[in-house]
C-alpha cells in the first residue's frame, strides 16, 4: 500500500491494518522519518516537501515490487507526506511484514534507502538565514548502492 | 512538449510547467537543455549546473542523450532528497 499525502498518519492504525487478519506474519519492521530541527546550515524552523505527482507513485510502486522480488513479504506500507512540516513532525513511514524477522528488517532498510535516492521528492528548509533547497547527500547514494545486485 | 520543473529548477525558471514547441533540431535531452538555456537568463541560471540536472521523460529517469519527442512529458529537477 502506497500513499502520498499532505496529512499526518497514525502509526498504530497503519501497523494494525498491515497485520490484522494475517497470522502468517511473524515479524513487522518499521521506519519512521521525522523532521529534525538542525541541518547543515544550522537551526531550521520548517521544511516544505515537494514531489512529482504521478511519477512518485510509479517509482514507489517499482521499489515495492523490487522488495517483493527479493524477500518473501506478506505486506508493505509506504506513506510519504508532502507540504510544510515542522521539526518533530512525521515525514515518512515504511513498514514491512514477513514470516520471519530478517526479511522484514532487511526489506524495510532497502525500501527507505532506495526511496531516498529514487523517489522524486525535494526538501526546502526554512532557517534563520532564509530558505534553502536540501542538497542530495553522497552517504544516501552509498546507502542505496549497498543493495545493488 | 510538456515541460515540468521541480525544486530549484522551478524556482530559478519561475514557473512549474509550460507547453513548448521546440525547434526541429531538438532531438535529445541535451539538445533540449541547450535550447532552453537560450530562452532567457532565468533558464540559463536554472541550467547552469547542467550535469547536476536530472531528467525524466514520461516519468522514467533518462540520461541526457535520451531522445525527446513533441508529445513527451519532460521533467527537469535536482537530485532527489525525500525520505
Amino acid at each position: 500500500m502506497i500513499r502520498i499525502q499532505r496529512e499526518d498518519f497514525d502509526i498504530g492504525a497503519e501497523l494494525a491494518s498491515l497485520t490484522d487478519g494475517n497470522a502468517r506474519i511473524g515479524g513487522l519492521a518499521m521506519f519512521v522519518g521525522l523532521v529534525r530541527d538542525r541541518a547543515s546550515q544550522g537551526q531550521i524552523s520548517a521544511m516544505t516537501l515537494e514531489h512529482y505527482p504521478g511519477m512518485t507513485e510509479r517509482r514507489l510502486g517499482e521499489i515495492e515490487a523490487e522488495a517483493r522480488r527479493r524477500w518473501p513479504l506478506e505486506g508493505v506500507t509506504i506513506i510519504h507526506r508532502y507540504g510544510r512540516l515542522e521539526p518533530g513532525e512525521r515525514i515518512v513511514l515504511v513498514a514491512t511484514t514477513s514470516s520471519h524477522r530478517q526479511a522484514a528488517l532487511d526489506s524495510c532498510a532497502f525500501l527507505i534507502d532506495w526511496l531516498k535516492t529514487k523517489a522524486p521528492f525535494w526538501k526546502l528548509e526554512e532557517g534563520a538565514a532564509g530558505v534553502q533547497w536540501v542538497e542530495a547527500r553522497e552517504s544516501d547514494d552509498q546507502a542505496a548502492e549497498r543493495w545493488k545486485k | 512538449m510538456k515541460l515540468l520543473y521541480f525544486a530549484w529548477v522551478r524556482t530559478n525558471i519561475g514557473k512549474a510547467e509550460e507547453e513548448v514547441a521546440a525547434p526541429d533540431h531538438v532531438q535529445t535531452v541535451e539538445d533540449l537543455l541547450d535550447w532552453l538555456a537560450t530562452l532567457g537568463p532565468q533558464y540559463a541560471a536554472a541550467l547552469d549546473r547542467r550535469n547536476v540536472v536530472k531528467v525524466a521523460v514520461n516519468h522514467e529517469y533518462v540520461e541526457h542523450d535520451h531522445p525527446v519527442r513533441p508529445d513527451d512529458e519532460v521533467a527537469l529537477f535536482p537530485p532527489v532528497t525525500g525520505g
